[in-house]
Protein backbone atom coordinates (compact mmCIF):
# COMPACT_ATOMS: atom_id res chain seq x y z
CA UNK A 1 0.00 0.00 0.00
CA UNK A 2 2.68 2.05 1.14
CA UNK A 3 4.70 1.25 -1.94
CA UNK A 4 2.17 2.16 -4.23
CA UNK A 5 1.29 5.14 -2.69
CA UNK A 6 4.88 6.42 -3.27
CA UNK A 7 4.93 5.32 -6.91
CA UNK A 8 1.85 7.47 -7.28
CA UNK A 9 3.51 10.43 -6.13
CA UNK A 10 6.36 9.74 -7.82
CA UNK A 11 4.75 9.46 -11.04
CA UNK A 12 2.16 12.18 -10.20
CA UNK A 13 4.82 15.39 -10.66
CA UNK A 14 5.73 14.34 -13.85
CA UNK A 15 2.14 13.71 -15.27
CA UNK A 16 0.71 17.14 -13.24
CA UNK A 17 3.50 19.24 -15.05
CA UNK A 18 3.10 17.71 -18.41
CA UNK A 19 -0.58 18.16 -17.99
CA UNK A 20 -0.16 22.11 -17.04
CA UNK A 21 2.52 22.79 -19.78
CA UNK A 22 0.58 20.62 -22.48
CA UNK A 23 -2.55 22.66 -21.36
CA UNK A 24 -1.06 26.23 -21.10
CA UNK A 25 1.29 25.67 -23.93
CA UNK A 26 -0.28 24.02 -26.86
CA UNK A 27 -3.11 26.54 -26.42
CA UNK A 28 -0.87 29.56 -26.71
CA UNK A 29 1.00 27.90 -29.48
CA UNK A 30 1.20 28.51 -33.08
CA UNK A 31 2.53 28.52 -36.44
CA UNK A 32 3.87 32.20 -35.65
CA UNK A 33 5.80 30.68 -33.05
CA UNK A 34 8.21 28.66 -34.81
CA UNK A 35 8.61 31.38 -37.64
CA UNK A 36 8.29 34.65 -35.92
CA UNK A 37 11.00 36.57 -33.98
CA UNK A 38 9.76 38.84 -30.84
CA UNK A 39 7.35 41.05 -31.08
CA UNK A 40 7.55 44.70 -29.70
CA UNK A 41 6.49 45.12 -26.35
CA UNK A 42 2.20 45.79 -26.27
CA UNK A 43 2.18 44.49 -29.73
CA UNK A 44 0.48 40.75 -29.48
CA UNK A 45 1.61 38.15 -31.73
CA UNK A 46 5.79 37.18 -32.16
CA UNK A 47 7.51 34.33 -31.83
CA UNK A 48 10.64 32.33 -30.59
CA UNK A 49 11.90 31.13 -33.80
CA UNK A 50 15.98 32.85 -32.39
CA UNK A 51 15.54 30.84 -29.41
CA UNK A 52 14.66 27.50 -30.71
CA UNK A 53 17.41 27.71 -33.88
CA UNK A 54 19.56 29.34 -30.66
CA UNK A 55 19.21 26.34 -28.82
CA UNK A 56 19.84 23.66 -31.47
CA UNK A 57 22.69 25.87 -32.59
CA UNK A 58 24.69 26.14 -28.97
CA UNK A 59 23.75 21.84 -28.30
CA UNK A 60 24.60 21.18 -31.26
CA UNK A 61 28.11 22.92 -31.27
CA UNK A 62 28.26 21.93 -27.29
CA UNK A 63 28.12 18.66 -28.82
CA UNK A 64 30.68 18.31 -31.29
CA UNK A 65 33.37 19.72 -28.56
CA UNK A 66 32.30 17.42 -25.78
CA UNK A 67 31.49 13.94 -27.76
CA UNK A 68 34.65 12.82 -29.36
CA UNK A 69 36.16 13.89 -25.74
CA UNK A 70 33.83 12.07 -23.99
CA UNK A 71 33.65 8.97 -26.09
CA UNK A 72 37.70 8.66 -26.19
CA UNK A 73 37.85 9.23 -22.90
CA UNK A 74 35.20 6.19 -22.08
CA UNK A 75 37.12 4.02 -23.89
CA UNK A 76 40.12 4.64 -22.31
CA UNK A 77 38.74 4.06 -18.90
CA UNK A 78 37.17 0.92 -20.46
CA UNK A 79 39.56 -0.77 -22.12
CA UNK A 80 42.69 0.67 -21.03
CA UNK A 81 42.28 2.40 -17.52
CA UNK A 82 43.75 0.28 -15.00
CA UNK A 83 46.57 2.49 -13.09
CA UNK A 84 46.67 5.42 -10.73
CA UNK A 85 45.75 7.75 -13.61
CA UNK A 86 42.58 6.11 -14.54
CA UNK A 87 40.90 6.21 -11.12
CA UNK A 88 42.07 9.69 -11.22
CA UNK A 89 39.92 10.74 -14.26
CA UNK A 90 37.17 8.61 -12.87
CA UNK A 91 37.26 10.56 -9.58
CA UNK A 92 37.36 13.42 -11.20
CA UNK A 93 34.13 12.72 -13.49
CA UNK A 94 32.09 11.92 -10.68
CA UNK A 95 32.95 15.54 -9.31
CA UNK A 96 32.28 17.22 -12.53
CA UNK A 97 28.60 15.46 -12.52
CA UNK A 98 28.09 16.87 -9.27
CA UNK A 99 29.12 20.23 -9.79
CA UNK A 100 26.38 23.01 -10.08
CA UNK A 101 25.16 24.13 -13.68
CA UNK A 102 25.65 28.31 -12.20
CA UNK A 103 29.14 27.12 -11.17
CA UNK A 104 29.95 25.60 -14.39
CA UNK A 105 28.55 29.07 -16.28
CA UNK A 106 30.67 31.19 -13.92
CA UNK A 107 33.34 29.55 -15.05
CA UNK A 108 33.13 29.42 -18.87
CA UNK A 109 32.09 33.41 -18.34
CA UNK A 110 35.57 34.10 -16.78
CA UNK A 111 37.66 31.53 -19.13
CA UNK A 112 35.43 32.84 -22.50
CA UNK A 113 33.56 36.01 -22.19
CA UNK A 114 35.88 38.12 -20.00
CA UNK A 115 38.89 37.07 -22.68
CA UNK A 116 36.28 37.92 -25.57
CA UNK A 117 34.91 40.82 -23.61
CA UNK A 118 31.23 39.79 -25.19
CA UNK A 119 28.59 37.24 -24.19
CA UNK A 120 28.96 34.28 -27.32
CA UNK A 121 27.31 31.92 -28.13
CA UNK A 122 30.59 29.77 -28.05
CA UNK A 123 30.74 30.25 -24.16
CA UNK A 124 27.07 29.18 -23.87
CA UNK A 125 28.12 26.27 -25.86
CA UNK A 126 31.37 25.60 -23.62
CA UNK A 127 29.42 25.84 -20.69
CA UNK A 128 27.46 23.00 -21.64
CA UNK A 129 29.83 21.05 -23.06
CA UNK A 130 31.46 21.34 -19.75
CA UNK A 131 27.98 19.64 -18.29
CA UNK A 132 27.98 16.91 -20.99
CA UNK A 133 31.24 15.76 -21.07
CA UNK A 134 30.88 13.85 -17.44
CA UNK A 135 27.73 12.19 -18.63
CA UNK A 136 28.85 10.93 -22.08
CA UNK A 137 32.19 10.12 -20.65
CA UNK A 138 30.47 7.72 -18.01
CA UNK A 139 27.76 5.95 -19.89
CA UNK A 140 30.44 5.20 -22.85
CA UNK A 141 32.27 3.85 -20.31
CA UNK A 142 29.54 1.52 -18.77
CA UNK A 143 28.19 0.39 -22.04
CA UNK A 144 32.15 -1.18 -23.02
CA UNK A 145 32.25 -2.44 -19.82
CA UNK A 146 29.06 -4.66 -20.22
CA UNK A 147 31.21 -5.91 -23.21
CA UNK A 148 32.26 -9.53 -22.12
CA UNK A 149 35.89 -9.96 -21.89
CA UNK A 150 36.06 -12.92 -23.82
CA UNK A 151 34.95 -11.20 -26.90
CA UNK A 152 38.28 -8.94 -26.56
CA UNK A 153 40.56 -12.25 -26.33
CA UNK A 154 38.96 -13.54 -29.35
CA UNK A 155 39.97 -10.88 -31.36
CA UNK A 156 43.57 -10.99 -29.63
CA UNK A 157 43.67 -14.19 -30.05
CA UNK A 158 43.10 -13.65 -34.10
CA UNK A 159 46.34 -11.62 -33.99
CA UNK A 160 44.88 -8.23 -34.18
CA UNK A 161 46.48 -5.65 -32.21
CA UNK A 162 44.89 -4.08 -29.45
CA UNK A 163 43.79 -1.31 -30.57
CA UNK A 164 41.81 -2.80 -34.09
CA UNK A 165 40.15 -5.11 -31.55
CA UNK A 166 39.09 -1.84 -29.16
CA UNK A 167 38.01 0.52 -32.43
CA UNK A 168 36.82 -2.12 -34.87
CA UNK A 169 35.16 -5.34 -32.66
CA UNK A 170 34.37 -3.17 -29.47
CA UNK A 171 33.23 0.26 -30.25
CA UNK A 172 32.00 -0.46 -33.52
CA UNK A 173 29.78 -3.55 -32.25
CA UNK A 174 28.31 -1.00 -29.61
CA UNK A 175 27.77 1.98 -31.57
CA UNK A 176 24.53 1.99 -30.51
CA UNK A 177 24.37 1.95 -27.06
CA UNK A 178 27.54 4.68 -27.25
CA UNK A 179 24.72 7.05 -29.08
CA UNK A 180 22.06 5.97 -26.56
CA UNK A 181 24.15 7.55 -23.89
CA UNK A 182 25.32 10.80 -25.93
CA UNK A 183 21.53 11.24 -27.07
CA UNK A 184 20.91 11.27 -23.32
CA UNK A 185 23.82 13.54 -22.48
CA UNK A 186 22.36 16.44 -24.96
CA UNK A 187 18.88 16.40 -24.03
CA UNK A 188 20.09 17.50 -20.60
CA UNK A 189 22.14 20.06 -22.43
CA UNK A 190 19.63 21.23 -24.00
CA UNK A 191 17.13 21.94 -20.67
CA UNK A 192 20.17 24.00 -18.83
CA UNK A 193 18.77 27.65 -18.52
CA UNK A 194 21.39 28.63 -15.58
CA UNK A 195 24.82 28.21 -17.63
CA UNK A 196 23.33 30.50 -20.26
CA UNK A 197 22.26 33.40 -18.21
CA UNK A 198 25.79 35.18 -18.38
CA UNK A 199 27.16 33.09 -21.19
CA UNK A 200 25.21 32.90 -24.14
CA UNK A 201 23.16 36.14 -22.49
CA UNK A 202 20.04 35.96 -25.47
CA UNK A 203 19.12 38.56 -27.76
CA UNK A 204 16.59 39.27 -29.92
CA UNK A 205 17.41 38.13 -33.35
CA UNK A 206 18.25 35.08 -34.55
CA UNK A 207 22.05 34.77 -35.02
CA UNK A 208 24.79 32.61 -36.38
CA UNK A 209 27.27 33.96 -35.43
CA UNK A 210 29.70 31.73 -32.41
CA UNK A 211 30.99 35.43 -31.15
CA UNK A 212 27.96 37.41 -30.61
CA UNK A 213 25.22 36.77 -27.91
CA UNK A 214 22.47 34.02 -28.55
CA UNK A 215 19.04 33.33 -28.13
CA UNK A 216 18.18 29.70 -25.99
CA UNK A 217 14.99 28.41 -25.09
CA UNK A 218 15.31 28.19 -21.53
CA UNK A 219 16.41 31.91 -20.99
CA UNK A 220 13.66 33.15 -23.07
CA UNK A 221 11.51 31.29 -21.22
CA UNK A 222 12.70 32.34 -18.17
CA UNK A 223 12.60 36.40 -19.54
CA UNK A 224 9.24 36.27 -20.12
CA UNK A 225 7.73 34.16 -17.33
CA UNK A 226 8.93 37.03 -14.89
CA UNK A 227 7.98 39.87 -17.26
CA UNK A 228 4.54 41.51 -16.41
CA UNK A 229 3.19 40.90 -19.77
CA UNK A 230 0.48 38.72 -20.25
CA UNK A 231 1.06 37.96 -23.91
CA UNK A 232 5.23 37.03 -22.79
CA UNK A 233 3.72 34.82 -20.22
CA UNK A 234 1.99 32.67 -22.45
CA UNK A 235 4.70 32.27 -25.17
CA UNK A 236 6.75 31.16 -21.94
CA UNK A 237 4.41 28.63 -21.56
CA UNK A 238 4.56 27.97 -25.24
CA UNK A 239 8.43 28.09 -24.94
CA UNK A 240 8.19 25.73 -21.75
CA UNK A 241 5.94 22.95 -23.93
CA UNK A 242 8.40 22.99 -27.46
CA UNK A 243 11.52 22.42 -24.77
CA UNK A 244 9.62 19.94 -23.38
CA UNK A 245 9.01 18.39 -26.71
CA UNK A 246 12.61 18.27 -27.63
CA UNK A 247 14.10 17.08 -24.63
CA UNK A 248 11.34 14.21 -24.38
CA UNK A 249 12.05 14.12 -28.32
CA UNK A 250 15.48 12.97 -28.05
CA UNK A 251 15.05 10.86 -24.58
CA UNK A 252 12.18 8.78 -26.73
CA UNK A 253 14.00 8.46 -29.73
CA UNK A 254 17.56 6.96 -27.07
CA UNK A 255 15.24 4.85 -25.79
CA UNK A 256 13.71 3.35 -28.88
CA UNK A 257 16.97 2.42 -30.05
CA UNK A 258 17.86 0.55 -26.85
CA UNK A 259 14.77 -1.30 -26.97
CA UNK A 260 15.13 -1.46 -30.73
CA UNK A 261 18.42 -3.37 -30.05
CA UNK A 262 17.00 -5.18 -26.83
CA UNK A 263 14.16 -6.17 -29.61
CA UNK A 264 16.68 -7.27 -32.53
CA UNK A 265 18.64 -9.23 -29.55
CA UNK A 266 15.80 -10.89 -28.44
CA UNK A 267 14.29 -12.14 -32.04
CA UNK A 268 18.42 -13.29 -32.50
CA UNK A 269 17.63 -15.55 -28.68
CA UNK A 270 14.63 -16.63 -30.26
CA UNK A 271 15.70 -17.74 -33.83
CA UNK A 272 19.11 -19.30 -31.92
CA UNK A 273 16.54 -21.38 -29.65
CA UNK A 274 14.76 -22.74 -33.16
CA UNK A 275 18.00 -23.36 -34.98
CA UNK A 276 19.00 -25.90 -31.69
CA UNK A 277 15.92 -27.23 -31.71
CA UNK A 278 16.01 -27.93 -35.44
CA UNK A 279 19.53 -29.10 -35.03
CA UNK A 280 18.72 -31.84 -32.53
CA UNK A 281 16.15 -33.29 -33.99
CA UNK B 1 58.99 -12.67 -39.29
CA UNK B 2 59.40 -14.14 -42.61
CA UNK B 3 63.11 -15.52 -41.58
CA UNK B 4 61.30 -18.64 -39.86
CA UNK B 5 63.63 -21.25 -40.33
CA UNK B 6 62.19 -24.66 -40.86
CA UNK B 7 62.17 -27.46 -38.74
CA UNK B 8 63.22 -30.77 -39.69
CA UNK B 9 61.72 -32.72 -36.96
CA UNK B 10 58.27 -33.23 -36.83
CA UNK B 11 57.39 -31.24 -33.59
CA UNK B 12 55.90 -28.40 -34.50
CA UNK B 13 55.22 -26.75 -30.86
CA UNK B 14 58.05 -27.92 -28.14
CA UNK B 15 57.46 -26.84 -24.35
CA UNK B 16 60.35 -26.71 -21.97
CA UNK B 17 59.82 -25.75 -18.84
CA UNK B 18 56.71 -23.10 -18.70
CA UNK B 19 55.80 -21.79 -15.87
CA UNK B 20 53.20 -19.25 -15.38
CA UNK B 21 51.85 -16.88 -12.70
CA UNK B 22 48.79 -14.85 -11.23
CA UNK B 23 50.45 -12.28 -9.38
CA UNK B 24 52.13 -14.90 -6.26
CA UNK B 25 50.10 -17.36 -7.11
CA UNK B 26 52.51 -20.59 -9.31
CA UNK B 27 49.73 -21.53 -11.78
CA UNK B 28 51.94 -23.35 -13.53
CA UNK B 29 54.98 -25.68 -12.75
CA UNK B 30 57.23 -26.58 -15.49
CA UNK B 31 56.11 -28.29 -17.90
CA UNK B 32 57.67 -29.63 -20.62
CA UNK B 33 55.49 -31.06 -23.85
CA UNK B 34 56.48 -32.05 -27.58
CA UNK B 35 53.65 -31.69 -30.07
CA UNK B 36 53.62 -33.85 -33.31
CA UNK B 37 53.00 -32.06 -36.39
CA UNK B 38 48.84 -33.15 -37.33
CA UNK B 39 48.07 -34.86 -34.06
CA UNK B 40 45.23 -34.14 -31.59
CA UNK B 41 46.62 -33.84 -27.53
CA UNK B 42 43.83 -33.71 -24.57
CA UNK B 43 44.85 -32.14 -21.43
CA UNK B 44 42.88 -33.78 -18.93
CA UNK B 45 43.07 -32.49 -15.03
CA UNK B 46 40.64 -31.32 -11.79
CA UNK B 47 39.31 -28.06 -12.47
CA UNK B 48 41.74 -25.59 -11.49
CA UNK B 49 44.88 -27.38 -12.38
CA UNK B 50 45.93 -24.73 -14.76
CA UNK B 51 45.33 -26.38 -17.98
CA UNK B 52 43.59 -23.15 -19.10
CA UNK B 53 46.59 -21.09 -18.23
CA UNK B 54 49.07 -23.45 -19.87
CA UNK B 55 47.36 -23.43 -23.27
CA UNK B 56 46.83 -19.15 -22.73
CA UNK B 57 50.46 -19.19 -22.47
CA UNK B 58 51.08 -20.62 -25.78
CA UNK B 59 49.16 -18.18 -27.61
CA UNK B 60 50.45 -15.32 -25.13
CA UNK B 61 46.83 -14.16 -23.84
CA UNK B 62 48.17 -15.05 -20.69
CA UNK B 63 49.80 -11.85 -20.53
CA UNK B 64 46.67 -10.08 -21.19
CA UNK B 65 45.41 -10.67 -17.36
CA UNK B 66 46.58 -7.72 -15.41
CA UNK B 67 49.40 -9.22 -13.14
CA UNK B 68 49.68 -12.27 -14.54
CA UNK B 69 53.92 -13.61 -16.01
CA UNK B 70 55.15 -16.24 -17.25
CA UNK B 71 58.34 -17.93 -18.07
CA UNK B 72 60.15 -20.90 -19.91
CA UNK B 73 60.16 -21.65 -23.54
CA UNK B 74 57.72 -22.53 -26.01
CA UNK B 75 59.69 -23.08 -29.41
CA UNK B 76 57.50 -22.88 -32.77
CA UNK B 77 59.17 -23.85 -36.03
CA UNK B 78 62.28 -22.55 -34.60
CA UNK B 79 61.58 -19.64 -32.30
CA UNK B 80 61.32 -18.84 -28.85
CA UNK B 81 57.52 -17.07 -28.72
CA UNK B 82 58.13 -16.34 -25.05
CA UNK B 83 60.83 -13.71 -25.95
CA UNK B 84 59.50 -10.62 -25.13
CA UNK B 85 61.13 -9.54 -28.28
CA UNK B 86 58.53 -11.32 -30.50
CA UNK B 87 55.27 -9.15 -31.08
CA UNK B 88 52.98 -10.92 -29.33
CA UNK B 89 50.32 -9.96 -32.14
CA UNK B 90 52.42 -11.87 -35.01
CA UNK B 91 52.63 -15.19 -32.96
CA UNK B 92 48.48 -15.26 -32.34
CA UNK B 93 48.04 -15.40 -35.98
CA UNK B 94 50.15 -18.57 -35.85
CA UNK B 95 48.60 -19.95 -33.06
CA UNK B 96 44.61 -19.67 -33.10
CA UNK B 97 42.24 -20.73 -30.13
CA UNK B 98 38.73 -21.24 -29.39
CA UNK B 99 37.11 -20.47 -26.34
CA UNK B 100 34.78 -21.84 -23.86
CA UNK B 101 31.94 -20.06 -24.58
CA UNK B 102 30.75 -19.21 -28.03
CA UNK B 103 31.76 -15.95 -28.85
CA UNK B 104 31.06 -14.45 -32.29
CA UNK B 105 31.87 -10.81 -32.32
CA UNK B 106 28.35 -8.23 -31.70
CA UNK B 107 27.01 -6.91 -35.00
CA UNK B 108 28.76 -8.56 -37.32
CA UNK B 109 27.66 -10.92 -40.17
CA UNK B 110 28.58 -14.40 -40.38
CA UNK B 111 30.54 -13.40 -43.43
CA UNK B 112 32.45 -10.90 -41.42
CA UNK B 113 32.91 -12.68 -38.05
CA UNK B 114 34.55 -15.16 -40.59
CA UNK B 115 36.91 -12.63 -42.28
CA UNK B 116 37.32 -9.97 -39.71
CA UNK B 117 40.61 -11.11 -38.80
CA UNK B 118 42.05 -10.98 -42.25
CA UNK B 119 40.12 -7.63 -43.40
CA UNK B 120 41.48 -6.14 -39.94
CA UNK B 121 44.93 -7.17 -41.27
CA UNK B 122 44.50 -5.24 -44.53
CA UNK B 123 43.33 -7.60 -46.75
CA UNK B 124 40.79 -5.91 -49.36
CA UNK B 125 40.43 -8.49 -52.09
CA UNK B 126 36.50 -9.10 -52.02
CA UNK B 127 36.70 -12.53 -54.25
CA UNK B 128 39.85 -13.71 -51.97
CA UNK B 129 37.84 -13.21 -48.78
CA UNK B 130 34.86 -14.65 -50.02
CA UNK B 131 36.55 -17.54 -51.20
CA UNK B 132 38.25 -17.91 -47.71
CA UNK B 133 34.89 -17.26 -45.75
CA UNK B 134 33.46 -20.52 -48.16
CA UNK B 135 36.84 -22.63 -47.31
CA UNK B 136 36.50 -21.57 -43.93
CA UNK B 137 33.05 -22.27 -43.17
CA UNK B 138 33.53 -25.93 -45.32
CA UNK B 139 35.88 -26.89 -42.92
CA UNK B 140 33.89 -25.65 -40.39
CA UNK B 141 31.15 -27.99 -41.44
CA UNK B 142 29.12 -24.70 -41.40
CA UNK B 143 28.61 -23.90 -45.07
CA UNK B 144 25.79 -25.98 -46.05
CA UNK B 145 23.80 -24.19 -42.74
CA UNK B 146 24.61 -20.89 -43.37
CA UNK B 147 25.53 -20.20 -47.02
CA UNK B 148 22.36 -18.93 -47.61
CA UNK B 149 22.36 -16.33 -44.90
CA UNK B 150 25.72 -15.70 -44.63
CA UNK B 151 24.65 -11.50 -44.30
CA UNK B 152 22.98 -11.95 -41.05
CA UNK B 153 24.70 -11.52 -37.92
CA UNK B 154 26.47 -14.75 -36.36
CA UNK B 155 24.83 -14.23 -32.61
CA UNK B 156 21.48 -15.25 -34.00
CA UNK B 157 23.44 -18.82 -34.60
CA UNK B 158 22.27 -22.34 -32.80
CA UNK B 159 25.10 -22.32 -29.69
CA UNK B 160 26.81 -25.34 -32.01
CA UNK B 161 26.51 -23.43 -34.73
CA UNK B 162 28.45 -20.34 -33.20
CA UNK B 163 31.73 -22.57 -31.98
CA UNK B 164 31.49 -23.88 -35.25
CA UNK B 165 31.66 -20.06 -36.57
CA UNK B 166 34.08 -19.46 -33.88
CA UNK B 167 36.51 -22.26 -35.36
CA UNK B 168 36.11 -20.81 -39.03
CA UNK B 169 36.94 -17.23 -37.74
CA UNK B 170 40.35 -18.74 -35.81
CA UNK B 171 41.22 -20.77 -39.30
CA UNK B 172 40.71 -17.81 -41.43
CA UNK B 173 44.29 -16.43 -40.60
CA UNK B 174 45.23 -19.98 -41.04
CA UNK B 175 47.06 -20.43 -38.05
CA UNK B 176 49.13 -24.22 -37.88
CA UNK B 177 48.12 -24.66 -34.05
CA UNK B 178 45.16 -24.14 -33.14
CA UNK B 179 43.85 -24.57 -29.01
CA UNK B 180 40.72 -25.13 -27.72
CA UNK B 181 39.61 -24.53 -24.54
CA UNK B 182 37.10 -26.45 -23.43
CA UNK B 183 35.05 -25.67 -26.48
CA UNK B 184 31.73 -28.00 -26.22
CA UNK B 185 31.12 -27.84 -22.52
CA UNK B 186 28.86 -25.35 -23.13
CA UNK B 187 27.11 -26.95 -25.78
CA UNK B 188 24.70 -30.42 -25.83
CA UNK B 189 25.98 -33.78 -26.62
CA UNK B 190 24.91 -33.29 -30.27
CA UNK B 191 26.36 -30.20 -30.78
CA UNK B 192 29.66 -31.87 -29.20
CA UNK B 193 29.66 -34.60 -31.49
CA UNK B 194 29.78 -32.56 -34.80
CA UNK B 195 32.71 -30.36 -33.30
CA UNK B 196 34.36 -33.71 -32.37
CA UNK B 197 33.75 -34.85 -35.77
CA UNK B 198 35.41 -31.44 -37.03
CA UNK B 199 38.05 -31.89 -34.85
CA UNK B 200 39.20 -35.17 -36.52
CA UNK B 201 38.62 -33.57 -39.78
CA UNK B 202 40.88 -30.49 -38.59
CA UNK B 203 44.01 -32.72 -37.77
CA UNK B 204 44.61 -33.48 -41.44
CA UNK B 205 45.93 -30.08 -41.59
CA UNK B 206 46.46 -28.72 -37.86
CA UNK B 207 48.02 -29.39 -35.05
CA UNK B 208 45.11 -29.14 -31.94
CA UNK B 209 45.46 -28.89 -28.59
CA UNK B 210 42.31 -29.20 -26.58
CA UNK B 211 41.70 -28.76 -22.95
CA UNK B 212 38.84 -30.58 -21.56
CA UNK B 213 37.00 -32.10 -18.93
CA UNK B 214 35.65 -34.78 -20.68
CA UNK B 215 37.10 -37.85 -20.59
CA UNK B 216 35.44 -39.89 -23.15
CA UNK B 217 35.79 -37.42 -25.24
CA UNK B 218 39.73 -36.98 -24.64
CA UNK B 219 39.96 -40.90 -25.01
CA UNK B 220 37.57 -40.47 -28.41
CA UNK B 221 39.70 -37.91 -30.16
CA UNK B 222 42.94 -37.42 -28.86
CA UNK B 223 46.39 -39.18 -30.02
CA UNK B 224 48.11 -37.82 -26.87
CA UNK B 225 46.48 -37.23 -23.63
CA UNK B 226 48.50 -34.65 -20.99
CA UNK B 227 47.05 -35.35 -17.23
CA UNK B 228 47.61 -32.10 -15.29
CA UNK B 229 47.55 -31.78 -11.16
CA UNK B 230 47.91 -28.14 -9.53
CA UNK B 231 49.75 -26.73 -11.86
CA UNK B 232 52.00 -29.74 -12.68
CA UNK B 233 52.41 -32.14 -15.15
CA UNK B 234 51.48 -35.89 -13.98
CA UNK B 235 51.71 -37.78 -16.89
CA UNK B 236 51.99 -37.48 -20.98
CA UNK B 237 51.59 -39.74 -23.38
CA UNK B 238 49.70 -41.85 -26.32
CA UNK B 239 45.68 -41.67 -25.11
CA UNK B 240 45.48 -45.17 -25.50
CA UNK B 241 48.04 -45.79 -22.94
CA UNK B 242 46.89 -43.04 -20.76
CA UNK B 243 43.49 -44.52 -20.35
CA UNK B 244 44.15 -48.57 -20.58
CA UNK B 245 47.36 -48.18 -19.03
CA UNK B 246 48.23 -45.19 -16.46
CA UNK B 247 51.83 -45.39 -15.16
CA UNK B 248 51.02 -43.25 -12.35
CA UNK B 249 48.39 -44.01 -9.67
CA UNK B 250 46.99 -40.41 -9.52
CA UNK B 251 46.10 -40.60 -13.13
CA UNK B 252 44.62 -43.84 -12.40
CA UNK B 253 42.49 -42.58 -9.68
CA UNK B 254 41.10 -39.72 -11.37
CA UNK B 255 40.43 -41.14 -14.95
CA UNK B 256 38.74 -44.17 -13.22
CA UNK B 257 36.43 -41.44 -11.19
CA UNK B 258 38.10 -41.80 -7.78
CA UNK B 259 39.47 -38.49 -7.64
CA UNK B 260 39.05 -35.17 -8.79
Amino acid sequence: MLLALSAVIVLAPLFLVFQYVFVMGATSLSWDFFTQLPAPVGETGGGMKHAILGTLYMVALSAVISVPIGVFCGIYLAEYGKGKLASLLRFSIDLLTGVPSIVIGIFAYILVVVPLKSFSALAGAFALSIIILPIVTRSSEEILKLVPQHIREAGLALGLPRWKVTYFIIVKGNLSGLVTGIMLAISRAAGETAPLLFTAFGSNFVNLQPTAPMASLPVQIYTYAISPFEDWQRQAWAGAFVLICLVLGLNLAARLMINGRKLKRKLEKRKAFKAQREESL
Amino acid sequence: MNSVPQDSESHVLKVKDLHAWFGDFHAVKGISVNYPKNSVTAIIGPSGCGKSTYIRCLNRIHEEVPDATSKGEVNLLGMNILDPKIDAVEIRRKIGMVFQKPNPFPAMSIFDNVTVGLKLQGVKNKTKLKEVAESCLRKAALWDEVKDKLNQPGTGLSGGQQQRLCIARALAVDPPVLLMDEPTSALDPIASAKIEELMAQLREEYTLIVVTHNMQQAARIADYTSFYILGELIEHGLSSDIFTNPKHQKTEDYITGRFG
